[in-house]
């Protein structure tokens, strides 16, 4: 078995998670798994005020979707996440693109490409 | 036939009821202040005050306030138990409601003074020590300032000083002692990023604070009459002052208007008014209100950096300095026109009503600093009073009652 498994991270905000999930179904992405984060890289935080501290916030909240493809071209789901997150503004967020080892579907011990087929 | 009224009567039961309401107000408004790890802990403060006053209030509480006097200073025994505590009116309280009734009114006011303290030392106190803490300060501390406030024959009564709903009683005593106790206690970790974990919680307790309150205050008139409505006006009147000097305030240096500012200021008006609500007008109740409201914001924002206490959650900012101004305030705008049982203060030429309010805040300030120190050094050397410095990291919650608020994975 010669497969190639790729995990995709994307961190963004989630004001555009909606588009992102739609536009990943579109190419044949119908399993994720989202979870509210924390962030902070480059985008300016704010200030918060609770009577006497005034704190400077920059964990932002964002969201981070986690794929993991075999069939799907990994460049695809780039694209396709860029083509919907891009602002060009700072916020805008993160891929990361991981090696997986192996994949294992609980319910019928399927693994590997077959884990990830939804056709049967 | 006896004297009770029936209208008075189920009039001052209501107030109870809504007085008792405000202490669970208080868990949820100072709860949503504090961080998650340290809810519970915050929140069982004011239920183990209704505990533990509750009971120290029918064996011995009632009568050390209101028992016949004793040089002035502390009731006697009379009404140990509440014995004689029955149907018929005490004509030195409340000549038209029985006594039991005027009993448990009064009780609910002795159950969330020492609630108050407890957000000076939120975050770091033992439990126990809290829960040993407020019955001794209620018996030596709130039970002989209520007496010479309002007890008959009391020193303070006696003199003149007016405190329609507990404004020494209540806010400066509970204040003064949240400094102390947040002093000896010391200052919690990591000071400068504790911020609220559920602020709706808190407006939810401010909103519960602000509908009780007008038990506390018109409850107060321990009758139904004009000085009653007055105080019901002059209450929600100050409140809302108080939360628009807040705003004010807060636009001004922080250019946005917050909802913790808002809950707070409805707060301090609310307690400005409380010594003065049944002795002043409306119209003087807006500026008692919104002068409390900047005053108190102030001391939040500014005095208490400066000076660098850990008065958590502005026990002392809020009652203690709120309740000083609120006991200023009634000798400046009483008037014996709202009510003829009151005096004139200052802005009718009366300049003698202000002496008698300065003097019994100081002797308010300076027995609960003194007796409160007092009581917390014996009872260190009896037990610890802060965690450790593990538990306050690991949160109170399960350190002190071994609970999670919300729990840990959904499961």
């Amino acid at each position: 078995m010669d497969e190639k498994f790729s995990k995709i991270d994307i961190i963004t905000s989630s004001s555009k998670f909606d588009e992102l999930k739609e536009a990943l179904n579109g190419i044949g992405i119908s399993g994720m798994t989202v979870s509210n984060v924390l962030g902070c890289g480059i985008q300016k935080g704010h200030k918060e005020f609770y009577r006497g501290l005034a704190l400077d916030i920059n964990l932002l909240p964002k969201i981070k979707v986690e794929i993991v493809v075999c069939d799907v071209p990994v460049d695809l789901v780039v694209e396709t996440a860029k083509k919907v997150l891009h602002t060009g503004k700072m916020g805008d967020g993160k891929i990361f693109i991981y090696d997986v080892k192996n994949i294992i579907r609980i319910s019928n011990g399927a693994e590997g490409r077959d884990s990830l087929r939804y056709d049967d | 036939m006896n004297a009770v009224n029936a209208a008075d009567t189920s009039f001052i039961i209501f107030a109870t009821a809504l007085v008792m309401l405000m202490t669970p107000g208080l868990a949820l408004f100072y709860g949503g202040m504090v961080r998650r790890k340290n809810v519970l802990s915050t929140t069982v403060h004011s239920y183990a005050a209704m505990v533990i006053v509750s009971l120290q209030w029918v064996l011995i509480g009632y009568t050390l306030c209101f028992g016949k006097d004793f040089a002035g200073i502390i009731g006697n025994f009379q009404f140990l138990g509440l014995h004689g505590v029955g149907f018929l009116p005490n004509p030195d309280y409340a000549a038209t409601i029985p006594q039991s009734v005027f009993m448990l009114f009064q009780l609910m006011f002795a159950i969330i003074t020492p609630a108050l303290i407890s957000g000076a030392i939120a975050e770091r106190m033992k439990f126990l020590a809290f829960a040993i803490f407020i019955l001794l300060w209620s018996t030596l501390v709130y039970d002989p300032i209520a007496h010479w406030v309002w007890g008959a024959g009391g020193w303070l009564r006696t003199l003149g000083a007016l405190d329609f709903a507990g404004g020494n009683v209540v806010h400066i005593s509970s204040g003064i002692s949240a400094l102390v106790v947040a002093i000896v206690i010391g200052k919690r970790k990591k000071l400068k990023s504790i911020t609220p974990h559920n602020l709706p919680m808190t407006l939810l307790g401010a909103g519960i604070l602000w509908f009780g309150w007008f038990g506390f205050n018109a409850g107060s008139a321990l009758a139904v009459n004009g000085v009653a409505l007055n105080a019901f006006i002059t209450t929600n009147t100050s409140a809302a002052a108080g939360a628009l000097a807040w705003s004010i305030c807060e636009l001004v240096v922080r250019k946005k208007v917050s909802t913790l500012g808002i809950a707070s200021g409805l707060v301090v008006g609310l307690v400005a008014i409380t010594p003065g609500a049944g002795f002043v007008s409306p119209l003087s109740s807006i500026l008692i209100g919104g002068i409390g409201g900047a005053l108190c914001f102030f001391c939040v924002t500014v005095v208490k950096q400066k000076f660098g206490y850990d008065d958590a959650l502005d026990a002392f900012g809020c009652h203690g300095i709120g309740g000083i101004w609120g006991g200023i305030a009634t000798g400046i705008f009483a008037s014996k026109a709202i009510n003829s049982a009151g005096a004139n203060g200052l802005i009718y030429g009366n300049i003698k009503l202000l002496g008698i309010q300065l003097i019994a805040i100081l002797a308010t300030v300076a027995y609960s600093a003194i007796m409160t120190f007092i009581i917390l050094k014996v009872l260190g050397k009896f037990m610890t009073l802060r965690v450790t410095s593990d538990e306050e990291s690991n949160g109170l919650d399960v350190s002190q009652h071994g609970e999670e608020a919300y729990g840990g994975i959904d499961i």
